[in-house]
């Protein structure tokens, strides 16, 4: 699965649930991860205000979202960073041809950028004869296995050792192992030459800070500091929303991403881009250049309440704590965003027909709301996207006209109840008093017994009884 | 003291008891519980399904049916969340908006309302079983109900409780979700449920008619052990009312 098929959900949920390894490879990290978030949130106190202080500085970051843009660009600019604004996908890839182009480049190494998989630029630059090879573990192994990664954080969180191992049997020649650290030293062994020849690195960006032009990259393998001071270009893809006012609001994200990411105290790098060789930064690349990814944001930007879905730093929790993510896994969603804050991203960025049954693939739990780090009200966002899509059309023709008449008849109480004894008739006449079968409910749960007598029913002779009593 | 029932729709059709036993147990406690005969859905289905507009005409019923009321107590967490919560986000008619806060300051859930308004958290009575408690995610999340019920459970005699993994993990319910999905809403269901057996209870006590009728129907259809019991019949029969 590689194009966005998100209207083609239930074939992918199909195919998952009847993925057993994968189930359980999802389960067990998804529980892992979740647990090792709440021991490192359990030492922070003041964990509440650090979610607080953050949705404060995205509102603003939102609100103002073109104030700071241009105050970035013109910093960039002074530090000597080229500053590319694109408008979707294919002028992002566009640029980034046209750089590697003019500078002869045929290999580049990437770290893990969700922002790149959106513009699917792996494909892109393979189809224009350009090596890209992803750095980071996780979107190696997903890349070797011709995938997208189907967690945020965790881009083979569907496969098992055994997937890996048998991956990197097939298609690196390498003897069969499940031990993680050989697996390890394999990939490195191979990355490592392909750092030292790459003649462009790609890398995605955390946060970026409006007041003096520069930006940071958060990793744990030292992959993307490799990407961006190794090769002598480095592009980096970068989000409208990822800016942030200034440098000292950093602290309050670095704690909150690890936290919730990786169950991390800190993250083990945290690489800041201030400027290329000679720039007052000294030590860059020759070049550095970044690109300005609306794609679909300024359209989020305009809606005064789903904009709150922008404020998104992409920790992966609420994946984690999600309990339909947890049996169906990233791929099933059938875009690059996944999950809860992807089911309220999709309809958003490709649109209420594409993304017609996303929203609706939630038990509407609320479990993701309360680790989200910026606070968004993820449930509250797809009730809003479940009606923007009721709205538009794009619902069936059935279920709407029996809600409509669901809603007339239960305006009178006197139908209403008619209502729920016919139902009771046609439950003792045509199924003897067994429980009405349901289509699509109760193929692996009994549907309940409507009571003939009611609760209306029962309440009325029992005050009867008490009166005459 | 008088409360008002609220009798969300599965209360109504397919599990009356429940009400009953509500009822009971207010008598019990020498409350006055009175029922308005008139009322009906309080559009949840239709709102969560996207259909705003027609939650409005049954949102506008119940406004005027329980306005004046002082205490509005439901057996459902996730009906009485919804009142609360998500009335104010539907276009109704502007005459009764004012009367809107007046019903979400007064709407309770049940074990709420006894433990957090009344103050009471013993009810006497004996139950002589292992019992677990599900979690619904209305209850938890959008009504902060968590320490209310098992308080109540707790304090029966020789009743044992025993807290299950997951507690507080979503059933796989999710109204509409159930049907749409109906491969995910049982995948969850039957995690549930697992965790429910191996926690060794003989009862997973729930505050929400709609997530225990889906882990009861579960439970049945696999001839699982576990049952599952609400917990205004828990109090009712360990008083044995
Ligand atoms: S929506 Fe919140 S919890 Fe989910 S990935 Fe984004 S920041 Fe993290």
């Amino acid at each position: 699965m590689k194009s966005p098929a998100p209207s083609k959900t239930k074939k992918l949920i199909k195919e998952a649930l009847g993925n057993g390894a994968l189930r359980s490879a999802v389960f067990k990290a998804t529980e892992s991860s979740a647990l090792s978030r709440q021991k490192i949130i359990d030492q922070i106190p003041y964990w509440e205000d650090l979610r607080d202080k953050a949705h404060l500085i995205k509102k603003d970051v939102i609100e103002n979202l073109s104030k700071y843009l241009t105050q970035f660009e013109r910093n960039c600019e002074l530090n000597g960073i080229a500053v590319h604004w694109a408008s979707d996908s294919a002028e992002a890839q566009k640029i980034i041809l046209d750089i590697a182009k003019q500078n002869n480049v045929t290999k580049v190494v990437k770290s893990k950028s969700l922002t790149t998989e959106e513009i699917h630029l792996n494909d892109f630059l393979k189809a224009n004869d350009i090596e890209s090879l992803e750095t980071d573990l996780g979107e190696y192994i997903v890349q070797l296995n011709d995938q997208i990664p189907s967690h945020l954080i965790i881009p083979a969180m569907h496969l098992s050792r055994k997937d890996i191992g048998e991956l990197f049997a097939k298609k690196l020649g390498v003897e069969y192992t499940e031990d993680p650290a050989q697996l390890l030293l394999t990939a490195r062994k191979i990355l490592r030459e392909k750092f030292l020849a790459a003649e462009m690195g790609i890398t995605g960006v955390n946060f970026a800070f409006a007041a003096n032009g520069s930006f940071c990259v958060v990793e744990n393998e030292a992959n993307a500091h490799n990407t961006l001071s190794l090769p002598p270009i480095h592009i980096a893809v970068m989000g409208l929303e990822k800016i942030i006012p200034d440098v000292s609001m950093l602290p309050y994200f670095l704690k909150l991403l690890p936290a919730n990411a990786t169950g991390q105290k800190s993250s083990t790098y945290v690489n800041f881009i201030g400027g290329p060789t000679g720039s007052a930064y000294g030590e860059g690349p020759e070049q550095i250049h970044i690109i300005l990814l609306d794609n679909g944001r300024t359209k989020i930007l305009k809606d005064p309440v789903l904009r709150e879905s922008l404020y998104c730093i992409r920790c992966g929790a609420c994946l984690n704590a999600c309990p339909v993510y947890q049996q169906i896994g990233g791929h099933a969603y059938g875009w690059v965003y996944m999950g809860p804050i992807g089911s309220v991203l999709i309809p958003q960025f490709l649109g209420e027909k594409e993304g017609r049954l996303s929203p609706f693939l939630s038990s509407l739990c609320g479990a993701c709301t309360t680790v989200c780090p910026t606070k968004i009200n993820l449930p509250h966002h797809l009730l809003t996207l479940r009606s923007r899509i009721v709205d538009s059309g794009n619902s069936k023709f059935i279920e709407r006209n029996a809600i409509k008449i669901w809603s007339k008849l239960g305006s009178n109480a006197k139908v209403y109840r008619l209502m729920s004894r016919i139902a009771s008739f046609f439950q003792s006449k045509l199924f003897f008093n067994s429980p009405l079968r349901v289509p699509g409910y109760n193929k692996e749960r009994q549907f309940p017994l409507i009571h003939s007598e009611g609760f209306r029913a029962r309440f009325l002779k029992m005050n009867g009884d008490k009166k005459n009593g | 003291m008088k409360v008002s029932l609220f009798i969300p729709c599965l209360t109504e059709h397919f599990f009356p008891s429940s009400g009953i036993s509500m009822v009971k147990i207010f008598r019990h406690l020498g409350i006055d519980a009175e029922y308005i005969e008139d009322q009906t859905c309080c559009g949840q289905p239709a709102f969560n399904s996207g259909y705003r507009h027609e939650a409005v005409p049954l949102a506008e019923k119940f406004i005027r049916l329980f306005r004046e009321k002082e205490y509005i107590i439901a057996p459902s967490g996730s009906c009485v969340s919804f009142v609360k919560n998500n009335y104010k986000e539907l276009n109704i008619s502007d005459e009764l908006k004012p009367a809107l806060k007046n019903i979400s300051d007064r709407i309770f859930e049940f074990t709420e309302f006894l433990v957090d308004v009344m103050k009471i958290e013993n009810l006497g009575g004996e139950f002589n079983h292992t019992v677990t408690y599900h979690d619904s995610c209305h209850l938890l999340r959008e009504l902060n109900i968590h320490d209310q019920p098992r308080k109540l459970i707790r304090a029966i005699k020789n009743i044992n409780f025993i807290e299950m993994n997951s507690a507080d993990t979503c059933c796989g319910f999710g109204g509409t979700f159930s049907y749409k999905f109906e491969n995910v809403s049982v995948a969850m269901t039957e995690q549930k449920c697992k965790n429910i057996e191996a926690s060794g209870a003989e009862y997973c006590v729930g505050a929400d008619s709609s997530c225990l009728m889906n882990i009861e129907g579960f439970l049945r259809k696999h001839k699982m052990n576990a049952k599952t019991i609400h917990i205004a019949d828990l109090l009712a029969e360990s008083l044995k009312l």
